[in-house]
């Protein structure tokens, strides 16, 4: 540490031959260790299926593993839940739902919801810890961001239950019944929120499974669920892998699928329900484009691109994974892009600092090193951070890849990890059309100081969400889904309401 | 910014790149997010100590505050053994003399205001004048501020003329523009501001006089490391920094340290490139070092106010 | 005496009336099974075209003002009133009864002027500026989702069709319409009601031909967003649906409105063909509270 040594007086000249401009951010000066403490979470060795109110032993006495993506170690062990508790899950939600929820006076379906975002306000601190060792994501993201917003979720939610007839303009509407909701493993816990409050504030009763590679923070909800003395059934959360869900998404008596994942997954659960009368909701997957427009405030975009792409690891189905940059400012965005990812921290999703945390699971870790053959096989050019990696856990360095063509797959498929495609553009309409050019449309992301231009802009782009200046906003009041193969229905805000009601 | 593909042209002020304010304030608190601890926090102090230009700039200030100050500055905390000197003494341009026979052999700059601070609402000669006398007093270092009116009123040959003309009569004295970011308004004419005072010839740009408020803030200063990370990129010139005003807090001084190493790295960690106008902040710095030290946290008492 | 001039009836493609490219054809009968017209059978090949006048019109129609858009549709609402006598005749001719055939004509021609009225209003009613924590303006409203396939009520030849067609294009959408399979002169009738109400070409396509040859093409072409159908039969239902999932087609099934009653007009049948988009922006806030300055 050099702060005491002498200084020479000032140099004549400061300016340095333009070859060796370059920013170093490997300073002396860095920042120790900052970890987190894991006493503020209780993890049981073993969790049983939360259903009507109890946990219960799975009918097959089979449990899997749940790991730490960061450490490889495993932190506990969870129940498969087979067809036989799906079964038992769905007619627990069923009764409740017959004989208590959907009697209940709308208000009071209101307090339990409210007191279930209380509650997991105070518990902000455990859950945010569990959510990161179980999920492999930033504390600092987990703790800011995830549990946060999931709490706000139910509270946003909770004031609309006994509201419902302001959100339908001349119409009556009544709930649908019995929701089996399958989510993802890269928000566990806000994805949780998603799902169960609006379903619970119209009225429906709930089978949530969340994903067999991050089932902790569901079941923490599910103490927190029977903490708040919800009426027993009335959520059910049991856990298991691909065949647990599609028992939900078969069982006869549940009357709507919403779910949260691949698209692949989404199409086989549209097939699997078309002989039914069973409603969805599917939040697929994205390719967004994020576009920016040479008089944009560059650096607020480069801001924005690193938020797009380098949130969560990349595991975010609105990631702004294609940047799309005029070619006149291609090069200074490109060269900020690579000093701003320089200085982010990869490495101990415990540790407050770290910016990017681990992948999560070692399956996914495979997936994204396939796709960075792809890329470089086809020719992109690949850049990655030079930041060490932790000798153990699963992690990926944030990478870029320049010279990427519209026709490569890096370009066009999702790959759901740290890896941004850079293409470069010349004019407005030339944008437009490759943006659009997807099955895709999640998200899409513009950036320029011309106000005409922005609405022109986002009203072109076939996306269910468009950020204009920013990217990777959310909000419990704002509707968030996608067009195209990117799923419909809709989730947050008053067009949230409506895939959990039949209109009248 | 076409026109300017070298040193020698200029670029097109009106131009200078635009700033969204909304991204930059949230950029800026992304920054108070990292966790200094331990070792780092101790350094990280220590650094600070090293940046500040202690200051005084009061129409009050006379001979014996200004050789206390000085004193203060060679001596911070002399209980602790080890720590560094401040950067700088920063006085006006009649107490140069005072400050420079007071800190004789110590290594610590004289810093001087300048150009009819702090409005800067008079004429050039007699700003040259002022500059003049600071120099010859010894000062190595002047803090000019600019023609606020002439650059809000689009005159930008004016305000970059002026910085150029006061540059030329520092001589070996380094030049520090203060911009006063708060008369400024926007983000978007900090950021011209900026570019004006590096192309014409600033050493370091300064956010602002501390008679103004609101003075230094994270993303004002944000604004203006990119400005002078951009112009580095441009002309390979290093460009110093200075936030002035309102940082007089351990806390609020790490993250700027933070900011400035995630935004320009290792070469500007030095008071040779980064320095903070501040008076009361040094004491702050102190307690918190003696507190790493003791792990007892400290009293106001036991540190000198001067 | 003089021999009457029967008309030919052909298919509404892009604003064309061409005859089916395949050059096949089928009886239109009555119940009683007397001879009414020789209709073109629809191909596949038929609606392939179609579907691209569809998604060609697709920009020039949802880009139009919604004022606009109200302006054609009751400009086809004043055409279909100018042939009501010729609506009305043609009804008769497939069976119904005078007073059904008149209800039929005029509920049909109060449908458009009903949705005319909704094509500048029903986005304020369904869109939302939302209160998001943070400096940020947001706010959500419907789009037109794109080309929508429609297979039309075969038992309300005349109304059924308008009943579908005019909220999805009021909406913005373009659309490809099989009619109804057993009653089909009114659906082409309407064709050239629609050729004459300024409604560009493209953003309506009628077809006829058999449902059960069709439907597969209706609902996996993927380039189509929507898809409608407004029988139930349930094994037709199922493989709508599983072939929509090819590219997440949006599927509708109208199969228990009466399209006569009320029921058989709201503007939550525009929602239905509508996507809902979500726009956030910055807010600058100098000065204000938070704000650094």
């Amino acid at each position: 540490m050099a702060v005491t040594r002498k200084k020479a007086a000032p140099k004549k000249s400061s300016t340095k031959k333009s070859n060796t401009v370059k920013l170093k951010f490997d300073t002396g000066w860095s920042y120790d260790p900052a970890p987190e403490s894991r006493s503020a979470a209780t993890i049981k060795p073993q969790y049983d299926l939360f259903i009507n109110g109890q946990w219960q032993k799975p009918s097959g006495k089979k449990y899997f593993a749940t790991t730490n993506p960061a450490t490889e170690e495993k932190l506990s062990e969870v129940a498969d839940a087979n067809a036989a508790d799906v079964n038992k899950a769905v007619s627990a939600a069923r009764t409740a739902y017959d004989k208590v929820w959907s009697k209940m006076p709308a208000r009071e379906r209101a307090k339990y919801i409210f007191r279930i975002s209380r509650m997991v306000q105070e518990k902000a601190r455990e859950l945010a810890v569990i959510e990161t060792l179980d999920g492999g994501k930033p504390i600092r993201e987990s703790r800011d961001f995830d549990v946060p917003t999931a709490a706000n979720h139910f509270f946003y939610y909770a004031g609309w239950a006994d509201k419902l007839e302001y959100a339908f303009p001349n119409r009556q509407v009544a709930p649908l019944g019995v929701a089996g909701q399958i989510i993802p493993w890269n928000f566990p816990l806000l994805m949780a929120a998603w799902k169960i409050a609006p379903a619970l504030a119209t009225g429906n009763t709930v089978v949530l499974k969340p994903a067999e590679t991050t089932p902790l923070t569901a079941l923490k909800l599910a103490e927190i669920i029977q903490e708040a003395d919800l009426p027993p059934g009335v959520v059910n959360i049991i856990t298991g892998a691909g065949a647990t869900g599609a028992a939900i998404v078969s069982h006869p008596d549940v009357n709507k699928i919403a779910f949260t994942g691949s698209t692949d997954v989404g199409k086989l659960i549209q097939r699997s329900i078309a002989g039914t009368n069973k409603k969805a909701t599917l939040e697929l997957g994205g390719k967004a484009a994020n576009i920016i427009f040479e008089d944009a405030p560059l650096d607020q975009a480069v801001e924005g691109v690193i938020n797009g792409i380098y949130f969560n690891q990349g595991h975010v189905c609105c990631a702004g994974s294609r940047l799309y940059v005029q070619e006149s400012v291609a090069k200074t965005v490109i060269r900020k892009l690579k000093d701003r990812i320089e200085t982010l921290i990869v490495g101990d999703p415990m540790d407050k600092n770290t910016d990017i945390g681990a992948i999560n699971s070692k399956q996914q870790l495979e997936t994204i090193h396939r796709y960075l053959d792809i890329g470089r096989r086809e020719g992109a050019e690949m850049w990655e951070s030079s930041c060490p990696l932790p000798r153990k856990g699963y992690f990926c360095r944030p990478t870029l890849f320049t010279n990427v063509a519209q026709s490569n797959r890096i370009a066009q498929e999702e790959i759901f990890g740290p890896v941004l495609s850079i293409l470069t553009f010349r004019t407005d309409d030339e944008v437009i059309e490759k943006a659009n050019n997807s099955p895709f449309g999640l998200s899409a992301g513009v950036w320029t100081d011309k106000g005409s231009k922005i609405f022109n802009l986002t009203r072109r782009m076939r996306a269910g969400v468009v950020w204009a200046n920013t990217f990777n906003k959310f909000d419990p009041s704002s509707p968030f889904g996608g067009y195209k193969e990117s799923g419909f229905g809709r989730e947050g805000g008053l067009h949230g309401l409506m895939p959990y009601v039949d209109i009248k | 910014m076409a026109a300017a593909s070298s040193q020698t042209m200029l670029p097109d002020f009106s131009l200078s790149p635009r700033i969204d304010q909304v991204g930059v304030e949230e950029r800026a608190a992304r920054f108070t997010t990292r966790s200094i601890k331990k070792e780092s926090k101790l350094n990280g102090l220590k650094l600070i100590l090293n940046m500040i230009d202690l200051t005084t700039l009061e129409g009050k200030d006379t001979d014996g505050k200004v050789k206390q100050l000085c004193y203060k500055a060679m001596h911070l905390h002399d209980a602790v053994p080890g720590l560094p000197t401040v950067a700088a003494v920063c006085v006006y341009p009649s107490m140069v003399k005072v400050a420079r026979k007071a800190l004789e052999g110590s290594g610590i700059k004289v810093a001087s205001v300048s150009t009819a601070f702090p409005s800067g609402q008079a004429p050039r000669d007699i700003k040259l004048r002022d500059t003049r006398f600071a120099v010859s007093e010894g000062a190595d270092e002047i803090d000019m501020v600019i023609s606020r009116g002439r650059f809000h009123a689009g005159e930008y040959n004016f305000v970059f003329d002026e910085i150029a003309a006061i540059k030329e009569a520092c001589g070996d004295a380094r030049l520090k523009v203060i911009l006063e970011t708060g008369e400024l308004g926007t983000y978007d004419k900090v950021r011209r501001a900026s570019d004006i005072a590096m192309y014409a010839g600033a050493d370091f740009i300064k956010t602002s006089t501390g008679k103004i408020q609101p003075a230094a803030t994270m993303p004002v200063t944000l604004v203006m490391l990119e400005a002078i990370r951009d112009f580095y990129y441009k002309t390979g010139k290093m460009i110093g920094m200075k936030p002035a005003g309102g940082i007089s807090k351990s806390k609020l001084a790490l993250h700027y340290l933070v900011m400035l190493k995630e935004v320009l790295g290792e070469d500007w960690l030095t008071n040779e490139w980064f320095r903070f106008g501040a008076s009361s902040l040094a004491n702050d710095v102190l307690m918190q070092i003696v507190k790493e030290h003791t792990g007892v946290y400290q009293s106001a008492n036991y540190f000198s106010v001067d | 005496m003089r021999l009457e001039v029967l008309k030919t009836y052909k298919l509404y493609i892009g604003g064309q009336y061409p005859r089916t490219e395949s050059g096949r054809y089928y009886i239109a009968r009555n119940k009683a099974g007397a001879q009414l017209a020789n209709v073109c059978l629809g191909s596949r090949k038929d609606f392939r075209n179609a579907q691209v006048a569809a998604r060609g019109a697709v920009a020039g129609w949802s880009g139009r003002a919604a004022f606009n858009r109200g302006q054609i549709l009751y400009r086809i609402a004043e055409m279909l009133e100018s042939r009501r006598a010729q609506f009305i005749d043609e009804l008769l001719l497939q069976d119904l009864s005078q007073a059904a055939a008149e209800a039929e004509v005029n509920t049909s021609i109060d449908r458009l002027i009903y949705y005319a009225g909704w094509c500048d209003k029903f986005q304020q009613l369904f869109s939302a500026v939302n209160p998001v924590a943070g400096s940020f303006f947001n706010f959500s409203v419907p789009e037109p989702t794109g080309v929508v396939s429609i297979i039309a009520p075969q038992n309300s030849p005349l109304l059924g069709l308008v009943s579908v067609i005019a909220p999805v294009i009021a909406g913005g959408n373009t659309c490809i319409v099989l009619a109804s399979e057993q009653k089909p002169l009114s659906a082409i009738t309407f064709a050239e009601v629609l050729g004459t109400s300024d409604l560009p070409g493209g953003v309506v396509n009628i077809l006829t031909g058999s449902v059960k040859e069709l439907v597969s093409w209706f609902s996996d072409h993927m380039d189509v967003n929507a898809t409608i159908y407004c029988e139930n039969d349930s094994s037709v239902q199922s493989s709508i649906r599983e072939k929509s999932a090819l590219n997440l087609k949006r599927v509708f099934f109208y199969d228990k409105k009466d399209w006569n009653s009320e029921e058989g007009q709201s503007p939550y049948f525009i929602l239905d063909t509508q996507e809902i988009k979500t726009t956030w922006h910055p807010i600058e806030n100098i000065a204000g509270a938070g704000g650094g300055y």
